[in-house]
């Protein structure tokens, strides 16, 4: 089977995953320890720590939605139903058998049908649950001078807010194995650092 | 706006400065090096009070002859009247009437219980409140630290030297001194934190007994212990905050502002400072979130961690109804701890104390349902059957609450089970009904009421008692503030425990969705290493083939 290299992974998305992954690891970590479920680095520094990056998650999907729209790499994002039961099928029963991968990707067609719908999901789901709770939670103290004090109550936010949380953190942990399935065990994570991925034939690159 | 919020502030705190005449303006930062005499007059220069003078009613005429309006105005304060209408209530309360657990009622003890009284010669019920020269300037305004009232004279200070045996104190005479009127009145001015200390340290028969956060440590505090009163903190005296208006002062035990919606207070306004906001505005943090907790939490609730914390330890329960024992000796038993302190006393019971105590929470709105010494009982005891003296109301969907920080002072004391009454106890008095003189409660009990001139049945028994006192002074420095993680943690020993009716972030959460949370992460990272197993497993099984 011959391989060929592509360059698919751009320098700002690089740069835009990785700092992202940052930022979320290090609210997944402060943010149940708000939550409660363990002491780390004390609620006070916690809460400051969640904060910041909050704000820096924002001001960093900032750019990346100007990034997105300016290159048009947010058609990647469109899903489609096409060709996921080969993928599940491929998940479930073709990886274990040395089975090709069902899904080539190229600099158009980075993700693969089921990851378009999963980072679906994450957008229209899991993100605005997680956004909407946490500014609401954020600007708990201007809910009255806002006017909205009486629709909502802080239980229902937190709640929310720790729903997504857990959604998200579920998501990662599939995210993180799933780069596993590459070529190699690190083939996925090489070439989101590199940018360079290596793909199956030779019609890859268009 | 922050600038605005500290400039205001400041200029609030220059100008009250500059009303009183004695004192220091101590530049931001740094105490002031020596007070600066701010007064228009000299009063030791004045003839008036040359003197001599014999008594504290010949120093209140004198200095009515010139501040002639002031007795009347004294006359009409609570530290006159001993008696105030509840604004929340609309209940007589005041010394006269509402119920503690420490002492009792002044009621037929007077000429002890009224050492504290702005005035002298309180000594029954036929003391005359309309002679302004019984007013007791000296207490408030000396500025020597000389003056003292006597513990047993009705509010007047010693006029000649005795020798005295307290009861409770070392066997054997102790020698008083009878203070200098005279030199006293030459020097006059506002009062400092030792003239209001005076009483108010002393508060249920001795320093830093009744309010925990209020005692003799706080004269000279240290900044650890009090920001605004320490020298090297804003050196601030307690009529700083407690602004008096014609001899008014502000700030109310009954009728606490649990919350103030007007904010920073400036010289137009009411001249009531007795609230944090009145100078530190309704943003005094830097950090938005720790200013949206002042919704629901006041401000003492995180900025004074524990009472009695100047090294004097405050009753924490007096049980009177173990009084009247008498030792080996036939004498009336006295027993007192490691530290000097009475744990039992023949005259008054069991106590114990408490340093460093960790306040008591609850949802407060600044209405208290206060207990009076006519008030039937029923209507006042808790679910736990204890009587509680003065009921805190308050509640997380009540917008006029916050939570705050109280003292629970817990006794036991006498009461008449068949009228359902609290009741006149007859402490104090060289007589044959006093307690402290013949430990027997019946004749007591029934002297005190008779005097007051309430129903008794003439049964008494003793009740269990409870009384909130909110703790508002000994504010520490803000890098000793209450941590976060001690009311935001799902430790059952959190500060915040017991308050209910609000989602506590660190302490609340849905069961339901951990639960789910959970099986969802577990099933992820699970899902993970079966996957990644199975396609070890069969991926080594190829490479055999």
């Amino acid at each position: 089977m011959s391989t060929q290299r592509i360059y698919i992974y751009k320098r700002y998305e690089r740069f835009w995953h990785w700092s992202q992954a940052l930022l979320i690891i290090g609210m997944m970590i402060s943010g149940f320890e708000i939550h409660g479920s363990y002491e780390l680095i004390g609620f006070a520094k916690a809460v400051r720590l969640h904060t910041l990056a909050a704000w820096t998650l924002l001001t960093l999907w900032a750019f990346t939605i100007f990034w997105q729209f300016t290159t048009g790499e947010w058609r990647q994002y469109i899903p489609s139903l096409k060709n996921v039961l080969a993928m599940v099928n491929y998940y479930l029963i073709g990886i274990f058998r040395n089975a090709p991968h069902p899904f080539r990707k190229s600099t158009v067609q980075k993700h693969n049908p089921l990851q378009r719908l999963a980072y679906l999901a994450l957008l229209a789901v899991i993100s605005p649950l997680i956004w909407v709770s946490g500014l609401l939670y954020l600007f708990y103290g201007d809910w009255q001078h806002l006017g909205i004090d009486t629709y909502l109550n802080l239980e229902w936010v937190a709640v929310a807010h720790t729903l997504g949380a857990f959604l998200i953190t579920a998501f990662f942990f599939i995210h993180v194995y799933l780069t596993t399935t590459g070529h190699t065990v690190f083939a996925h994570i090489k070439a989101m650092l590199t940018g360079w991925e290596e793909v199956d034939g030779d019609d890859g690159a268009h | 706006m922050r600038f605005h919020v500290n400039l205001c502030a400041g200029l609030c705190l220059a100008l009250t400065l500059l009303n009183s005449p004695a004192v220091a303006i101590p530049v931001a930062g740094q105490p002031a090096a020596t007070p600066v005499e701010r007064s228009t007059t000299d009063h030791s220069k004045l003839d008036l009070l040359k003197g001599p003078f014999k008594s504290g009613p010949e120093v209140t005429k004198a200095c009515l002859t010139c501040h002639n309006t002031a007795g009347h105005q004294v006359m009409k304060s609570v530290h006159w009247t001993w008696e105030t209408k509840s604004p929340t209530t609309g209940k007589m309360l005041g010394k006269k009437w509402a119920a503690n657990n420490f002492c009792g009622s002044p009621l037929s003890n007077e000429p002890r219980c009224t050492s504290c009284h702005a005035g002298y010669g309180w000594t029954d019920q036929g003391f005359d409140f309309t002679n302004q020269d019984n007013v007791d300037c000296l207490a408030c305004h000396d500025t020597t630290g000389t003056y003292k009232k006597f513990g047993t004279n009705a509010g007047h200070p010693l006029y000649a030297d005795r020798e005295f045996e307290p009861m409770e104190g070392p066997p054997g005479k102790k020698p008083f001194k009878a203070p200098d009127l005279t030199k006293i009145a030459q020097h006059v001015g506002q009062p400092g934190r030792a003239n209001c200390g005076a009483c108010h340290f002393s508060g249920g028969g001795g320093d830093g007994v009744k309010h925990g956060d209020l005692d003799s440590s706080l004269k000279t505090p240290s900044r650890e212990l009090d920001v605004h009163m320490a020298k090297d903190g804003a050196d601030m005296a307690c009529s700083d905050c407690h602004t008096f208006n014609a001899h008014q002062p502000s700030g109310s035990r009954y009728a606490a502002t649990a919350r103030d919606p007007h904010g920073i207070d400036l010289p137009k306004d009411d001249r009531n400072r007795a609230t944090c906001e009145s100078c530190h505005g309704f943003e005094p943090h830097r950090q938005a979130k720790l200013n949206a907790h002042t919704a629901k939490v006041a401000c003492q609730t995180c900025h004074i961690p524990e009472f009695a914390r100047g090294g004097i330890p405050t009753k924490m329960l007096w049980d009177w109804s173990t009084a009247g024992k008498m030792g080996a000796d036939g004498k009336p038993l006295f027993i007192k701890d490691e530290h000097g302190h009475l744990t039992y006393s023949a005259a008054k019971g069991d106590f114990s104390y408490g340093e460093n105590v960790r306040p008591e929470y609850k949802w407060y709105n600044g209405t208290v349902q206060q207990v009076t010494i006519t008030d039937k009982l029923e209507a006042y005891i808790a679910t736990d059957g204890v009587l509680e003296l003065n009921r805190i109301e308050g509640s997380a969907g009540d917008p006029s609450s916050r939570i705050w920080p109280f003292k629970v002072m817990r006794g036991k004391q006498a009461y008449d089970p068949v009228n359902d009454t609290l009741v006149v106890n007859h402490v104090f008095g060289d007589d044959d009904t006093a307690l402290w003189k013949n430990y027997d409660y019946a004749k007591s009990i029934r002297a005190g009421m008779e005097y007051a001139g309430l129903p008794y049945s003439g049964e008494f028994g003793f009740i269990e008692t409870r009384m909130n006192w909110f703790i508002t002074h000994m504010v520490a420095p803000k890098e000793k503030a209450v941590p976060c993680a001690e009311c935001h943690t799902r430790d059952a020993t959190g500060r915040l425990a017991k308050i209910e009716g609000i989602y506590l972030p660190g302490r609340d959460r849905n069961p339901w969705i951990d639960l789910f949370g959970g099986l969802a992460i577990v099933g992820a990272i699970g899902g993970g290493l079966i996957h990644g197993l199975a396609r070890i497993l069969t991926r080594r099984q190829e490479n055999k083939q």
